[in-house]
């Protein structure tokens, strides 16, 4: 459903990602994953259209999206949890969440994705109307993906989720990003935790240094000698 | 006790107008970060429609009200999108000049077209003196009216920013510019949507001045606006609760300072308040202290 072809993305002089192709079949998790300052989050960035695409394709259900607009992107049915939660911090969970369908007309559809995701994250209905900043760090996290399916994605892209949390919350976490995925959300995963993200993955790309270094089945990876040794072990 | 009374509702009546133009430098501050130093002399064109719809229309005050508010947001707008939005990613001391030039350029263009001298205001309101209290204070039925308008605005604002979807996504885009975009949020539109309503305050302020002291003229706006500056400041630049209370509190110090003796020394002891709370607490008397995140 989506398809990067040779995408280039520079940072002022910096080259960031370098001729990166990868794809995305319908109903898939995909895990891009690498050491800090690889590139995976500006490949993310530049799918979102947050950063610009230089050079290459980026591909949505066969419609060119590299020139759109951060909004449009959305509105076709992609969205982005920013690394660092990003949620926003003086507002109420409440809130959050009605940003987050933002681009919606659909009142009722609305209403009733608001249901859903309390149901998912049973711990965000309990704290509806308080300020988003005073959350803990893993319902921040819970809140930014709840966003996120807020505006009924068909794609999410989800960049470093597990970040700076409990190993017990990343688990929750992981298991809730493959609820997401049973739902029929296809999912864009970057991560540092490269063990847990092979193992709720379908496939796989490593990148480092801009460049896809290996791609492959994640269940094969995890026992690939070369991606234990720089990856998992450590 | 008396005097101190009739100068409180001199002092709340002045405050008003401080708070109703600081509201607009602490929106536009809050969501790009610029100080739009123009922004006295939007409020100097809102006493101007005023006049000239009194004037020369013959409509009355509500009218009066309503025609500057919208002249001058479409105004905030224009400024906007001419003088700052090509500037969005330059550094913020090259805006800060352009806000000081356009502050200039409408200055010195409606002293070409209206010229320079001060002109009398029509009386559009009635100005009845009630004595309160038992005739220890007078209240002017105008202070009343300033008042009050000044009310509903800030509750009308307070609505739109707290409760629309508008209002929401403004408050997103100050806090985190990226994020509002990739939930959908134009950010252009959210940007033009505050210069409108911060200029349609600034266009109220004008006119309720025009009413109040009867005077108007082409730099009547510059000491008001950098009143108002320290207004925000001093409540925490960015927070609308903060501008509110710091043109109250502005507006009251001025006049029991002037009440007091110390007329000649109203604008000292304003910037004055400015300097002190820079050195003390520059986040402003509500704002919190924010580490600069490394």
């Amino acid at each position: 459903m989506l398809e990067l072809s040779n995408v280039n993305v520079y940072y002022g002089p910096i080259h960031a990602v370098k001729n990166i192709s990868l794809k995305i079949e319908e109903g898939e998790i995909v895990t891009l994953i690498g050491a800090n300052g690889a590139g995976k989050s500006t490949t993310l960035k530049s799918i979102s259209g947050l950063e610009k695409c230089e050079a290459g394709e980026i591909k949505f259900r066969g419609e060119n999206i590299h020139s759109l607009t951060p909004t449009n992107i959305v509105k076709l049915g992609i969205s982005y949890v920013p690394e660092g939660r990003r949620i926003f911090s003086k507002m109420t969970v409440m809130e959050n969440l009605e940003m987050g369908a933002y681009t919606r007309k659909d009142k009722k559809g609305v209403k009733e994705d608001f249901e859903k995701i309390f149901s998912l994250f049973p711990r965000l209905k309990e704290r509806k109307e308080q300020i988003a900043g005073t959350l803990s760090g893993g319902e921040q996290q819970m809140l930014a993906i709840g966003r996120g399916l807020m505006s009924r994605p068909q794609l999410l892209l989800l960049d470093e989720p597990s970040m700076g949390l409990a190993p017990i919350i990343v688990k929750e976490i992981f298991s809730i990003i493959e609820n997401i995925n049973k739902e029929g959300i296809s999912i864009l995963l970057v991560e540092q935790n490269a063990n847990m993200a092979l193992k709720v993955s379908d496939r796989a790309y490593i990148i480092r240094n801009g460049e896809i270094e290996l791609e492959g089945k994640s269940k094969e990876m995890l026992e690939d000698e070369r991606v234990k040794k720089a990856y998992l072990e450590g | 006790m008396e005097q101190v009374l009739q100068q409180l509702i001199n002092g709340i009546s002045l405050g008003s107008i401080y708070a109703l133009i600081a509201l607009g430098y602490t929106m536009v501050y809050g969501i790009i970060n610029l100080i739009n130093f123009a922004h006295g002399d939007i409020y100097m064109i809102g006493a101007y429609v005023g006049y000239a719809v009194t004037r020369f229309l013959g409509l009355g005050f509500v009218p009066a009200l309503l025609i500057s508010m919208a002249t001058c947001s479409i105004l905030g707008i224009l400024i906007e999108k001419v003088a700052y939005k090509p500037l969005r990613n330059a550094s913020r001391i090259s805006a800060l000049i352009t806000a000081i030039a356009v502050s200039l350029f409408l200055q010195y263009t409606m002293m070409y077209f209206v010229k320079p001298d001060t002109r009398t205001f029509p009386d559009v309101l009635s100005s009845n003196k009630i004595s309160i209290l038992g005739g220890k204070a007078l209240l002017d039925t105008k202070n009343i009216y300033i008042i009050l308008i000044t009310i509903v605005l800030m509750l009308l604002l307070q609505y739109v920013v707290l409760k629309t979807k508008i209002g929401k996504a403004m408050r997103a885009v100050a806090l985190d510019k990226d994020v509002a975009q990739l939930m959908g949020v134009d950010i252009n539109r959210i940007i033009s949507f505050t210069f409108a309503i911060g200029s349609a305050l600034a266009g109220a302020a004008g006119v309720l001045v025009g009413v109040y002291y009867n005077t108007i003229n082409p730099l009547m706006g510059t000491v008001p606006g950098l009143k108002a500056f320290v207004a925000a400041v001093l409540g925490g630049i960015g927070l609308i609760p903060g501008a509110v209370f710091g043109g109250f509190f502005l507006g009251m110090v001025e006049t029991l300072v002037s009440a007091y003796g110390g007329s000649i020394f109203k604008d000292a002891v304003a910037f004055g308040i400015l300097i002190i709370v820079l050195l003390i607490k520059p986040s402003g008397l509500l704002g919190k202290t924010v580490k600069e995140k490394v």
